[in-house]
C-alpha cells in the first residue's frame, strides 16, 4: 500500500450490510439515513437495477436494487430489509439491502486492495477488501457503481 | 480581509448594473442629447468601478476608470456622442459582462486586459471624439493598444476570409488570438534562422494562422527587421512575451489580443468556398481548439459547480407575508396539540379549517416568491436586435410592452432561447430590406412588437413583425422538395396548415444559410422547448403585412391540475392541460392500420396507445375488456388516445423532479407525492407515442 492510501484510510468508518451471504461496506460519511422498506414506485423503461423512486420527506429519490446490479437472485422482503440513503456528490440515491449489520472502524492495514484479489474489468467499484474478526467485507465505491 | 462572502452580492449587483447600462446606452444612442441618461451611465460606471475596486478586481477597475474619463468628457461637452462612440461603450459593456461571467465561474476576474478597448477610449479622449485613428470595425486588428509603441506600427494586418473565420472560431471556443510583433536587432545576421526559432517557439503553444510578411518571404529573408504573426492559443500573451524575449537577438516583442471580426452574415457563401479550399487546416485548428476546450471546460465546470448558486431576489413584502403565515402555522400546530379531540370536537374542527386556510395562503405566498417579471428575459433583447439590425443593414425598432408580467422562475429560465430565436427569425426572414420596404410603400424602419400579458392561468407572449409574412407557396414547395408532403397534399392544404409546416423538424425556408438562421435548427426546436414547459406556439401571418407568433405559457410549472388514472396496479397522472376528452370506447371499434391501432372520432383518425404496453405495466385488464377507457390528449395539434384501466379523478399536484440520475428517461415529466405518501409519475404527453 502506498503512503497516500494509508493516510486516506487511517480512521475510516464503514457501515456493513449483507446481501445474501456476502458482506459489503459503505463509507459512513456518505450515508444520510437508513430507512425501513417503504413503497417504491416503479419507473418504467429504466435499467433493471433501478427499483424505482421513493418519497423521502418530500424529495423524490431513485432507489437501486443491489441484488440486480450484482446479478444475485431476488429475495423476499423481510423485517430486516433496509433502504440506505446515500448522498454522492449532489445526488441522493437509495440502495436496498438485505440487512444492516454493524458499524466498523477500519485502519489501513486491515484493508487490502481489490485488484490483487479480483482480476475483472468491472471491479473498479470495489474500493478494497476489509477484514473484521476473520470476516471479509467488500468495501464499495458507489460513485463508480452508479457511474456518476 | 476575506472578500469571498461578498462575492455573490457583487456578482448580483454587477449583473444588475450591467443590465441597466445596456438600457441606458441604447437610450443614449437614440437621444445623444439626453443629459439624464448620460448622468445615469456615468453613475453606474462609477458604482461598478467602486465595487470592483473594493473586491480587488483591478483590471475591471481600470477599464471602468477609462470609461468614466470618456463619459466625463462627454458630460463636459468636450466630446460629442456618435454612433461609433456608443459602439465602443457597448464594447466596454461586453468586456465588463465577460469579467463578471469569469468571476462567476472562477471567483477571479481572469487575465483578459481588453487593451484594444482601453486604447480606443484613450484615443477618443486625445482626439476629442474623433475615432478615425481606431475605426470601430477594424479596431479588432488594430495594433494601437496601449502597450504597443508607435514605431512598430508599420502597416495594418490584412486578413482574408479564412483567417478571419479561423480567428472567430478560436475566440468562440474560448481561446485567444494573440497578435505578436517581433523586432530583431538591427545587426542580426541570420534573420531567417532567428525567425525560424521564434516560429518554432510559438508553435509549441498554439497555431500560427497569419504571418506578415508571409512565411515564404520571412524564410527568404525578405523582411526588414520585424514581422507580425497571429497565434491562436489558450495561453496568455505574457507567456509569449517571456518566451520570445528569452531568445537571443530579439530587440523587442509586442503582443496584444485580437477580438472577433465582424464577419458579415452575407459573406457566408465566400466563407464556405474558402472552407472547402483549406479544410485540413481548419480541421487542424478545430482539433487544437477542441482539445484545449475540453481541458478548459472541465476545469471551469468543476469550479463553477462549487461557486455558482442559483438565487432569486425577492420583494421584502412577499417575504413578510411568508413569515406571517409560517407564524400562524406554528400557532395552529400548538392549538392542535392542546385541543382535546374527544371532549371538544368543535374546537378541533375549527382548528383544522384554520389550518387549511393557512396552508392555502402559504402555498399562494410561496408561489408568489417564485414569480419573476418577464423583464428579466426581455432586458437583453433591445441590444440584441440593435446588433442584428446593424449586421443585416436594416432599420429595426423593437417595441416591448408588458415587461412587468410575472412568470414562474422555472418557466422564465426556459423561454429565453426560444424568444431569441423568434426575434432573430423576425429580423432576418420577416422584415424586408430597406429598399424592398420602400417599394412596398412601407416605412423604412421595420417594427417588431414584443408583448407579454396575462390571460387567465396563462401568460401570452407575442412576437409580431410588420414584414413580408410567411410565403406559404415557398414553404409548400420546400416541403415537397424535402419529401415531407406530396404535391396532392400541398394542393389541399389550408393557409394555416402550410404555415404549420414551419414547425416540422429541420425545416428551413432560408435560401441561403446566413450567420443568423437557416442552419436547420429551426422553429421545431422552439416548439419543442416551449412544449416542454407546457406551453403552445401559434402563428398568424398575412402576406406583406407581417407575421405574429403567439406563445402561450402556463403561469407556473410547480403546481397544476392533473388527472389520476389507474393502469394495472399502478397510478399515473396526466396533465389536465393536455387532455382533450375522455371516452368509453367499444373494443370492437378499434381498427388497425399497419400495426397502429386507431379509432375514428367524429371522422377524425386518432391513433391510440395502450399505456400498459408502452410502460410494460403488468396485470392490466384493458386487453380483454369490451369497453376501453380512452383519455384523448393533444400532442401539439394532433390527438392521441391513451388507453387506461380506470380514471380516478382530478387533483392539484406539486411537480417534483425525478432528479439528475433519472433525468434522461423518456415518457415522464416528473413525479408527485400522493396523499398516502407514495410517489406517482406524471406522464409527458409529448414524448409518448
Amino acid at each position: 500500500m502506498s503512503d497516500e492510501q494509508v493516510h486516506e484510510f487511517e480512521t475510516k468508518q464503514f457501515i456493513v450490510f449483507s446481501l445474501g451471504d456476502e458482506r459489503f461496506g459503505i463509507d459512513s460519511l456518505k450515508i444520510t439515513t437508513i430507512d425501513r422498506m417503504k413503497a417504491i414506485t416503479r419507473v418504467p423503461k429504466t435499467p433493471n437495477f433501478v427499483k424505482g423512486v421513493i418519497n423521502l420527506r418530500g424529495d423524490i429519490i431513485p432507489v437501486m436494487d443491489l441484488r440486480a446490479k450484482f446479478n444475485l437472485p431476488p429475495t423476499e422482503e423481510t423485517e430486516e430489509t433496509r433502504i440506505i440513503i446515500l448522498k454522492l456528490e449532489e445526488i441522493s440515491i437509495g440502495v436496498v439491502v438485505d440487512q444492516v449489520l454493524q458499524t466498523i472502524q477500519l485502519t489501513s492495514d486491515s484493508i487490502e486492495s481489490a485488484s490483487t484479489l479480483i482480476n475483472s474489468a468491472d471491479s473498479d467499484y470495489i474500493l478494497g477488501i476489509g477484514k473484521v474478526d476473520g470476516e471479509i467485507v467488500t468495501l464499495l465505491n458507489f460513485e463508480k457503481l452508479v457511474k456518476l | 480581509m476575506d472578500m469571498t462572502q461578498y462575492l455573490q452580492i457583487f456578482i448580483e449587483e454587477s449583473n444588475e448594473h450591467v443590465q441597466s447600462l445596456n438600457q441606458s446606452l441604447l437610450q443614449l444612442e437614440r437621444d445623444p442629447e439626453d443629459k439624464d441618461v448620460l448622468n445615469e451611465i456615468f453613475r453606474v460606471a462609477h458604482t461598478i468601478k467602486g465595487m470592483a475596486g473594493t473586491m480587488g478586481f483591478t483590471k475591471m477597475t481600470k477599464l471602468t476608470h477609462d470609461m468614466e474619463n470618456v463619459l466625463q468628457a462627454i458630460r463636459n461637452s468636450e466630446i460629442a456622442v456618435t454612433s461609433d462612440l456608443v459602439d465602443i461603450l457597448f464594447k466596454c459593456l461586453d468586456a465588463l459582462e465577460n469579467y463578471v461571467s469569469t468571476i462567476v465561474a472562477t471567483s477571479g476576474e481572469g487575465d483578459k486586459e481588453y487593451t484594444d478597448i482601453m486604447a480606443s477610449l484613450k484615443s477618443i479622449l486625445e482626439n476629442k471624439g474623433t475615432i478615425s485613428a481606431t475605426p470601430v470595425n477594424t479596431m479588432n486588428n488594430d495594433s494601437k493598444s496601449s502597450d504597443v509603441s508607435a514605431k512598430y506600427i508599420t502597416e495594418k494586418l490584412v486578413f482574408d476570409e479564412f483567417e478571419k473565420s479561423a480567428v472567430n472560431k478560436a475566440i468562440d471556443m474560448g481561446m485567444h488570438a494573440v497578435k505578436i510583433t517581433v523586432a530583431l536587432n538591427k545587426g542580426c545576421l541570420l534573420k531567417a534562422a532567428r525567425a525560424f526559432v521564434i516560429f518554432q517557439t510559438l508553435e509549441k503553444y498554439g497555431e500560427i494562422v497569419k504571418a506578415q510578411p508571409v512565411v515564404q518571404d520571412i524564410e527568404d529573408e525578405k523582411f526588414d527587421s520585424e514581422f507580425t504573426v497571429v497565434v491562436l492559443t489558450k495561453e496568455d500573451k505574457q507567456l509569449f512575451l517571456n518566451e520570445i524575449n528569452s531568445i537571443a537577438e530579439v530587440e523587442e516583442v509586442l503582443a496584444s489580443y485580437l477580438s472577433k471580426f465582424n464577419v458579415d452574415a452575407k459573406d457566408a457563401e465566400t466563407e464556405n468556398k474558402i472552407e472547402a479550399k483549406v479544410p485540413e487546416k481548419i480541421e487542424k485548428i478545430e482539433k487544437v481548439v477542441a482539445k484545449e476546450e475540453n481541458i478548459h471546460e472541465a476545469a471551469k465546470q468543476n469550479i463553477a459547480h462549487k461557486k455558482t448558486q442559483r438565487t432569486v431576489r425577492v420583494d421584502i413584502d412577499r417575504l413578510d407575508v411568508l413569515m406571517n403565515l409560517v407564524g400562524e402555522l406554528i400557532i395552529t400546530k400548538t392549538r392542535l396539540e392542546e385541543a382535546d379531540i374527544t371532549s371538544n370536537q368543535q374546537e378541533y374542527r375549527e382548528t383544522i379549517e384554520y389550518l387549511e386556510r393557512v396552508t392555502t395562503n402559504l402555498n399562494d405566498a410561496v408561489m408568489k416568491v417564485r414569480m419573476v417579471p418577464v423583464e428579466t428575459v426581455f432586458n437583453r433583447f433591445p441590444r440584441m436586435v440593435r446588433d442584428i439590425a446593424k449586421d443585416l443593414g436594416k432599420d429595426i425598432q423593437l417595441i416591448m410592452s408588458g415587461e412587468e408580467t410575472e412568470l414562474d422562475r422555472t418557466v422564465i429560465d426556459e423561454i429565453g432561447d426560444p424568444l431569441i430565436h423568434m426575434l432573430r427569425n423576425s429580423c432576418d426572414h420577416g422584415l424586408e430590406s430597406k429598399e424592398r420596404r420602400r417599394e412596398l410603400g412601407k416605412p423604412e424602419v421595420g417594427t417588431i412588437n414584443l408583448t407579454a400579458y396575462q390571460s387567465g392561468n396563462n401568460v401570452i407572449i407575442e412576437v409580431a413583425d410588420d414584414g413580408s409574412g410567411i410565403n406559404t407557396e415557398k414553404t409548400k414547395a420546400k416541403a415537397i422538395e424535402k419529401g415531407i408532403i406530396t404535391k396532392e397534399e400541398a394542393l389541399n392544404m389550408t393557409q394555416q396548415e402550410a404555415i404549420e409546416l414551419l414547425f416540422r423538424p429541420s425545416f428551413s425556408t432560408a435560401d441561403k444559410v446566413t450567420g443568423l438562421s437557416g442552419r436547420g435548427v429551426g422553429l421545431d426546436v422552439v416548439k419543442t422547448k416551449i412544449e416542454q414547459v407546457g406551453g403552445t406556439v401559434e402563428v398568424e401571418s398575412q402576406k406583406d403585412k407581417g407575421s405574429r407568433f403567439i406563445i402561450k405559457l402556463p403561469l407556473t410549472l410547480a403546481i397544476y391540475q392533473a388527472l389520476l388514472v389507474n393502469v394495472g396496479n399502478e397510478k399515473y397522472f396526466i396533465p389536465l392541460g393536455s387532455i382533450y376528452q375522455i371516452y368509453n370506447w367499444s373494443a370492437d371499434e378499434v381498427k388497425t392500420v399497419q400495426g397502429q391501432e386507431i379509432i375514428l372520432l367524429r371522422n377524425m383518425v386518432v391513433p391510440i396507445t395502450r399505456l400498459a404496453d408502452t410502460l410494460d405495466i403488468p396485470q392490466s385488464d384493458s386487453k380483454d375488456k369490451k369497453q376501453l377507457k380512452i383519455v384523448i390528449v393533444r400532442k401539439g395539434e394532433k390527438l392521441t388516445g391513451l388507453v387506461v384501466d380506470s380514471v380516478i379523478g382530478q387533483q392539484e399536484i406539486v411537480i417534483k423532479s425525478l432528479g439528475k440520475l433519472l433525468s434522461g428517461i423518456k415518457y415522464f415529466a416528473g413525479a408527485t407525492i400522493l396523499g398516502d405518501g407514495s410517489v406517482a409519475l406524471i406522464i409527458d404527453v409529448n414524448s409518448i407515442t
